[in-house]
């Protein structure tokens, strides 16, 4: 009688955690594979913060269809490798929904395959267009295209009447996809490279890199890199009296390297996000309310500016968030189906249209020529 | 090529090669008094730089370089105390892999302490943009700065080696330990002085070289590789060797980016560096006779 009735008790008991366990709801996993720390840590860092910012910020506000979200960063540094095994853990121990990242591109393009066969949604930070180009069912990325910033470069460089230019890529996956970009479209929209070089990340001194430019006789440079090694090619080329345009590329986008160039990123001309310049925007524009929102989030909470990077973070958050409300269900394949009809989505990166094809979603129109003014980012004046 | 290019080529090569040389003389003086090579060199540089930049926001410049010195010879003394110290006669091997894992651990907890952006010195005259101009040739003040400080450290040093007391005792101590204690000469200490040496003129350098460059908890792992490199080419333990060394692969690189493309840059550094080494391993101004009795 005593043991039967223990046991009714305990078998009373599990049905009640079992039922009190579906009510309040398993949380969402959502994992994050980032370079918190190593070369590609000004990038990673602030996309972490971002994510953990605006996880609190949602879960606060109930979560995701009731369930709260737990977010899984891992720090891969960069690393290919690191990002390969962290793939597999969050797919295959964690069971997560999705993974936001890797923070670069070499080590998306090592982590397409895993996304693909895991059925695990892919959002990359990272901008080499061979991300989605073959594109691949699960994965997308958020930052603009390489090619559409090199056009909008060009689109500048048409307005100045410029036609002779010298290319300078840093030795980096990022580095080396500008490069090409930019051998391909130069062609056809009326320039020729006169003189076209790689140069070390962790180089200290560029002199003789910019010495070797200088002598080709160029109208403008562009510098393609996304390391502070690219604010040495500023300086150094100031110092040798070299004063042709300098064209950087949208990985300029970050305060601390207009610091670092001092006096000499004065009148650098760069593609970037709206971010940076939120605050002169016409109160009209589509993406003013949420560029400044996440401008004055991030800022008074980190105490940083704020920077296009963590910008990638945040979109690929909230296109998560806007196709589970679109598929009304946090089913893989109805979430990963939905990510693909999305239209008019306002990021920090611009207004993304995503389709079947395009696993962007951004164009040209995501970009803003922007330069540098009194130490600080300002719109190119017409 | 114009004569006015050759010489900017030349000023270039000028500038990364006493960067080069200052890290070179900090992996000198260890060796010599210790016959360690001190992998965390690099480290010391770094955190130079760093503690300057923390310190400049309160601080005048002058003042703010004096304070990160001294913070980081502190820094070489402890890490000579706690680390090596007690070390019982140490194998080359044992004692490279100790610095390595002693440079890591200073590169992480700089990382916590200062976070992964990239910092910089403002110039200490002029700005980014100055330049003082001979004809057609362009060089930053800044750069005059490094030399004269390079040269500086090496006039100091010599002094210090052969006609001071305290330095004579380090050389002492590197030439026969044994003997050198049987002489009264407290061989732990001299070790100890030595690391507090390597550190400061580390730390000097970094914050002289800062402006040029940038610095980042990770900056300082590409100088101490450049900078050992160099060590070897003039022959460990000769810090005017290393100087002029400097200077030579300073200009092989400047020179090999205006033939080759730039990419090639450190290949051809390093294929020079080993050329060089096949025909004259104890580097090019040392001594092979020297280089027999020594342990490395």
């Amino acid at each position: 009688m005593g043991r039967r009735l223990g046991a009714g008790v305990l078998v009373l008991l599990g049905l009640m955690w079992l039922n009190v366990g579906a009510e309040a709801g398993e949380p969402i996993r959502i994992g994050a594979i980032l370079s918190v720390t190593g070369p590609a840590s000004f990038l990673g860092a602030p996309e972490a913060r971002t994510l953990e910012m605006v996880v609190e910020a949602q879960n606060k506000k109930g979560g995701i269809a009731g369930r709260q979200i737990e977010l899984i960063v891992k720090d891969s540094a960069a690393s290919p490798e690191k990002a390969f095994s962290f793939a597999k853990q969050l797919i295959e121990e964690n069971k997560v929904f999705a993974i936001i990242g890797p923070t670069t591109s070499g080590e998306t393009m090592k982590i397409k395959g895993v996304a693909e066969e895991g059925k695990t949604i892919l959002l990359s930070c990272a901008a080499a267009e061979v991300i989605v180009n073959p594109v691949a069912k699960y994965v997308f990325k958020t930052p603009q295209n390489d090619n559409h910033a090199i056009l909008k470069i060009f689109e500048q460089m048409k307005k100045m009447k410029i036609s002779k230019i010298g290319v300078l890529s840093s030795n980096t996956g990022f580095g080396n996809a500008g490069k090409e970009q930019i051998g391909k479209l130069a062609p056809e929209n009326g320039l020729t490279i006169l003189v076209n070089e790689v140069y070390d990340k962790d180089a200290s001194d560029l002199t003789a890199e910019v010495t070797k430019v200088k002598a080709a006789n160029v109208q403008a440079i562009v510098n393609w890199s996304i390391e502070p090694a690219q604010s040495i090619v500023i300086k150094n080329a100031r110092q040798i009296g070299l004063k042709v345009p300098i064209f950087q590329s949208h990985g300029f986008g970050n305060i601390k390297y207009v610091e670092t160039a001092g006096e000499a990123a004065e009148g650098v001309i760069f593609p970037a996000g709206r971010l940076l310049v939120a605050d002169v925007l016409p109160k009209t524009h589509p993406q003013r309310e949420v560029l400044v929102q996440y401008k004055k989030d991030y800022e008074s909470r980190y105490k940083e500016e704020a920077s296009t990077f963590g910008g990638h973070a945040y979109d690929a958050f909230i296109i998560l968030l806007k196709a589970i409300e679109k598929a009304k269900s946090t089913d893989k394949e109805a979430v990963r189906a939905a990510i693909e009809q999305l239209k008019g989505v306002v990021g920090t990166g611009g207004v993304f249209n995503f389709s079947p094809g395009d696993h962007n979603g951004l164009d040209i129109n995501a970009f803003e020529i922007l330069t540098v003014k009194k130490g600080k980012f300002a719109l190119l004046g017409k | 090529m114009s004569i006015d290019l050759f010489f900017q080529y030349v000023v270039a090569g000028i500038t990364y090669g006493t960067i080069y040389a200052v890290v070179a003389i900090g992996f000198n003086i260890i060796y010599n008094t210790t016959g360690i090579i001190n992998f965390a060199q690099g480290e010391f540089v770094m955190l130079g730089g760093m503690t300057a930049v923390t310190f400049h926001q309160f601080l005048p410049l002058p003042a703010a370089i004096l304070v990160a010195v001294l913070i980081t010879t502190v820094i070489g003394a402890l890490v000579e105390i706690l680390f090596i110290r007690w070390l019982y006669q140490p194998s080359v091997l044992r004692m490279i892999i100790i610095t390595i894992g002693l440079s890591i651990l200073i590169r992480e907890t700089a990382l916590h302490i200062w976070g992964e952006s990239v910092r910089s010195l403002p110039y200490f005259t002029g700005s980014s943009v100055t330049s003082i101009r001979f004809g057609g040739v362009y060089l930053s003040p800044q750069v005059l700065w490094v030399v004269g400080l390079c040269t500086l450290v090496v006039a100091l040093l010599s002094v210090f080696f052969n006609y001071t007391l305290l330095g004579r005792q380090m050389r002492a101590c590197a030439a026969n330990r044994d003997a050198a204690r049987l002489c009264g000469i407290s061989a732990k200490n001299m070790v100890t002085l030595s690391f507090m040496l390597s550190a400061a003129i580390g730390a000097l350098g970094g914050s002289v070289v800062c402006p040029i460059t940038y610095v980042k908890y990770d900056s300082g792992t590409p100088l101490a590789i450049k900078g050992f490199a160099v060590a070897i080419l003039g022959g460990l333990g000769n810090s005017a060797a290393a100087a002029g060394a400097g200077m030579i692969l300073g200009a092989l690189e400047s020179f090999s980016i205006s033939i080759l493309p730039a990419a090639y840059k450190d290949a051809i550094a390093i294929t020079i560096l080993l050329l060089v080494l096949f025909v004259k391993p104890s580097g090019l101004f040392g001594s092979a006779e020297a280089a027999r009795l020594k342990e490395f």
